[in-house]
């Protein structure tokens, strides 16, 4: 297959970007949308180009790395899949396809398609954790827990960080990400202890770091990689109001 | 660290093995609260090892900093460990113990493993059960909501613990929830897309490193009262792996070229069920979870023709009546089937298909077949055990796997081998330890599945916090090392010395290329079965390709600015003399043993053939020089509570 690409360059964080038009020719439709970056690399390399810098490590679509924003779509076009996940054979021969980072204020552009996510860290660092020190816990059978419980925790556990969520609000708003690690511990009897002061330090962070409003579209979820409901969104925002109470 | 005429000591407590360890904490030197506060550890590495061991350093008041090369701590590799982990809790009543789940890693690593190491291993299992589920991980449960246990190759019982087929996952985010909240409380610094290049040595001693900042490229120096090491295992050196694709061997390599003595590098662990190569322009492999084969059947034709008619795409799996195919493992070996170890479901997935009885259109794959698992328990029991892993190989291979069996192929994923250290998880440098699958301590020949994960949070939870306080109290009284001394000028010019010699090429080259060449001849030779003619062969060939690199390779840019081909190129220079002593560790040791497979030695059934008398040691190298001969040190195993044995799984 051939295709023509549009690839947003930017040399680094101070620099202006721009889009850079790249032709790649007999790729294998089993390739993937990586694969076929790592080919046109290479053959950039070999022309004494500056090769196009991304992140992506495990290529399993588990760690978080990859992400880029495909044809005005988070991971490009398919549903539940990171970008290491995305095969050409979901495109056409000679289609046209745009490449660009993440777009949003909290994710500045270091180079080409890296951004810097660290604002997801700092949400988490105020409180994405039930505080048990090494050597602390009780026998681990004691606290018996509905599996159904446990599964809706583990969907929401199953986020990977990657900010697709992010990329994909309007408002670029952090709202998935967040609810994905207020719920998750707050479904769990563990988590409950520390659930209003959580919630309360993880929104206000949130907002700090300039990350928008939730505006119940839910493009976020249809986005989502590991297609994280916005039911967990309903549960922190549930959590929130609480957190005002002493009563629950 | 005493050596004498070349034997190690591995500093093993006093007393029965069930209280070497309470022994151990016992009578070991303490560091005061007060005392901590100002004592400086350096992490490097945030997988389960590195990121628990950074937190709980932070917990009992050390002063951390911790680095690794993405952006984020969460990424690391461990995140895509899927199966589970093990723990002797014996909830399911079938016979488990501390005592069994240390019997069954040491015959599992072929008898190749410390004693002591892996029955502490066992004790600490079930603590990290009970830390894990107070930390909130999502592990399975029953109905009745207690915790739910599958089982994993090499045992005869359920004692695995797993969220789904992201158990890793699950793991590592507790891990990297831990090591956020020091950084809240500030007894923890991360420092995210650093790549760590070289270890400062003071008096003898590791207090230092040097690292290169990924986005602008600065090098940069820190101190520290001690260096641990947590950078996991060597694998990417066969290129196709199921690492990912950042994971590398630089730091252990570089502590290796300082003095630290590198222990038993062949064995390196190839996994039956990856996802078959499927093309030349594929960067890696994919692993699916050894939980398959609990409900899986491995099989391939009967019969030769019926293999051929596959091959050649004319007929497919479920055209083959089930009487017409042969379950090579279940018929092999009934009292395990399917479920046998790694390394010998490797070599029998190999055996079929070197005699042509392969599935695609290679020749290099078997069926992995759960259609009968899906009948018998349903679509929506079959989705809750491996949802994610149906849905990866659906997107990879474009095929329904609830429909057709799925295709597998052994890989390279994990690497027994790594640095040595002793009972502390010290190296024979003082004061640079080593945890998770960057040493080489608890498994051996082979590693059984979802061991790897107990290890890592063994050593980063309970073992190195305490172990490493007995080096730390000799410590207290040094004040924190200024980096402008020469040990730092000298360690930071090697680094500089070698990224501008990786400028100054011809240029012919890509790295990627020269990755891809090693990575061939490692596969080839030094692969699942390995000769003494092809690994002297690959040892010349290795040479060459090493000089051939270091005069042709092309690294574009400049090294002040983010450089993601420099990051590689640094990588794959350390594989090229990484995979050397590899081969020739190999070539040493003229025995087979779980993942080391020599043709010369094997029995008529074609299994194993040890050699106790000769080979019943932990054969450690000290680097003499590049293109030159290492020196073995050993490392005597002795066995006094296992009764050494015919390694059948029959």
């Amino acid at each position: 297959m051939d295709f023509t690409l549009k690839i947003w360059r930017q040399k680094d964080s101070k620099s202006k970007g721009y889009f850079e038009t790249h032709y790649v020719k007999d790729i294998h439709p089993d390739t993937s949308f990586l694969e076929m970056l790592d080919i046109l690399n290479q053959k950039l390399i070999k022309e004494g180009k500056d090769p196009i810098a991304f992140d992506h490590d495990c290529r399993e679509g588990i760690c978080g790395s990859c992400g880029l924003f495909i044809n005005g779509r988070a991971h490009g076009p398919d549903e539940g899949i990171t970008t290491c996940q995305l095969y050409m054979r979901k495109f056409k021969n000679n289609d046209i396809i745009v490449v660009e980072p993440w777009r949003a204020k909290p994710f500045p552009v270091i180079k080409d398609l890296i951004v810097d996510r660290s604002a997801l860290d700092k949400i988490l660092q105020e409180g994405g954790y039930i505080s048990v020190n090494a050597g602390e816990a009780p026998e681990a059978n004691t606290i018996p827990i509905p599996p159904e419980i446990v599964e809706e925790a583990m969907d929401a556990a199953s986020c990977i960080g990657c900010g697709a969520c992010v990329a994909t609000c309007k408002n670029s708003s952090a709202m998935l990400f967040v609810a994905s690690k207020v719920s998750h511990l707050a479904l769990l009897p563990q988590g409950k202890i520390e659930a209003k002061k959580r919630v309360k330090a993880m929104l206000k962070k949130m907002n700090e770091l300039g990350f928008g409003h939730c505006s119940n579209i839910g493009a976020c979820s249809k986005e989502c990689p590991k297609n994280i409901p916005t039911s967990h969104i309903t549960i922190l925002n549930k959590e929130f109001i609480k957190s005002f109470f002493k009563l629950f | 660290m005493e050596i004498e005429k070349n034997i190690l000591n591995p500093r093993i407590p006093e007393g029965p093995i069930d209280k070497k360890w309470t022994n151990f904490k016992t009578y070991c030197k303490l560091v005061s609260p007060a005392n901590k506060e100002n004592l400086e550890i350096i992490v490097v590495g945030t997988g389960l090892a590195g990121a628990s061991a950074a937190a709980t350093l932070g917990e009992l008041g050390y002063n951390v900093k911790v680095f690794c090369y993405s952006d984020t701590p969460r990424r690391a590799h461990s995140i895509a460990a899927q199966g589970g982990i093990n723990a002797a809790k014996n909830y399911r009543n079938d016979g488990d113990t501390v005592y069994r789940l240390f019997l069954d890693t040491i015959k599992g690593g072929d008898y190749r493993s410390r004693e002591a190491n892996v029955f502490r291993l066992a004790e600490l299992s079930n603590a990290i059960i009970d830390h894990c589920v107070a930390q909130g991980i999502p592990f399975a449960r029953d109905y009745a909501g207690y915790l739910d246990t599958r089982s994993f190759g090499g045992a005869l019982l359920a004692r695995t613990f797993y969220a789904r087929g992201q158990t890793g996952q699950q793991l590592l985010l507790g891990a990297y929830g831990a090591l956020n909240r020091q950084v809240k409380r500030g007894k923890v610094k991360i420092y995210p897309r650093h790549d760590v290049l070289n270890i400062v040595l003071y008096n003898g001693k590791a207090r230092g490193i040097i690292a290169r900042d990924l986005i602008t490229g600065e090098i940069k120096r820190f101190s520290a009262h001690a260096v641990v090491l947590a950078t996991g295992g060597y694998g990417n050196v066969y290129f196709y792996s199921t690492n990912a694709k950042n994971s590398n061997g630089s730091l252990i390599w570089r502590a290796y070229k300082k003095g630290a003595l590198f222990a038993n590098p062949c064995f390196v662990q190839i996994h039956p069920t990856c996802i078959p190569i499927h093309g030349e322009y594929q960067s890696k492999l994919t692993l699916m979870s050894e939980s398959l084969r609990n409900d899986g059947r491995v099989w391939v034709p009967k019969d030769i023709e019926t293999a051929k008619k596959l091959q050649r795409g004319e007929i497919k799996a479920n055209d083959i009546k089930p009487e017409d195919r042969d379950y090579f493992l279940e018929r092999r070996y009934p009292t395990y089937g399917n479920l046998v170890p790694r390394d010998i479901a490797s070599r029998a997935v190999k055996e079929r298909c070197d005699a042509g009885f392969g599935v695609n259109k290679t020749g290099r794959a078997v069926f992995l077949d759960l259609s009968d698992a899906i009948k018998k328990l349903g679509i929506e029991e079959i989705n809750r055990r491996y949802l994610n892993l149906f849905q990866m190989y659906e997107k990879i291979t474009n095929e329904n796997p609830y429909e057709t069996p799925m295709m597998i192929y052994p890989g390279v994923h994990y690497t027994m081998g790594g640095l040595w250290v002793d009972y502390l998880l010290m190296t024979t440098i003082p004061g640079l330890f080593a945890i998770g699958e960057c040493n080489f301590s608890d498994h051996g020949a082979n590693r059984l599945g979802a061991s790897a994960l107990m290890q890592g949070l063994a050593d980063g939870y309970f073992i190195l916090p305490v172990t490493i306080g007995d080096y730390l109290a000799s410590m207290i009284k040094e004040p924190p090392l200024p980096t402008d001394i020469e040990e730092f000028n000298n360690a930071e010019k090697e680094v500089i010395e070698e990224i501008e010699k990786l400028f100054s090429t011809k240029k012919t080259e890509t790295v990627d290329n020269f990755h891809k060449r090693l990575g061939e001849i490692m596969w080839n030779k030094v692969g699942m079965s390995r000769n003494e003619k092809g690994l002297k062969e690959a040892i010349q060939e290795i040479r060459e390709l090493r000089e051939d690199f270091w005069k042709n390779v092309i690294v574009p840019g400049t090294m002040n600015e983010l450089n993601q081909e420099l990051e590689k190129a640094l990588r794959v220079a350390d594989f090229l003399e990484l995979a050397e002593l590899i081969a020739y560790d190999a070539l040493h040791r003229k025995e087979s043993c779980g993942s080391h497979f020599r043709e010369e030695y094997q029995t008529i059934e074609g299994e194993c053939l040890r050699d106790d008398e000769n080979f019943a040691y932990v054969a450690a190298w000290k680097f003499n020089g590049l293109d030159k001969e290492p020196i073995l040190y050993k490392d005597i195993l002795e066995f006094k509570e296992v009764k050494v044995g015919i390694r059948s799984y029959k």
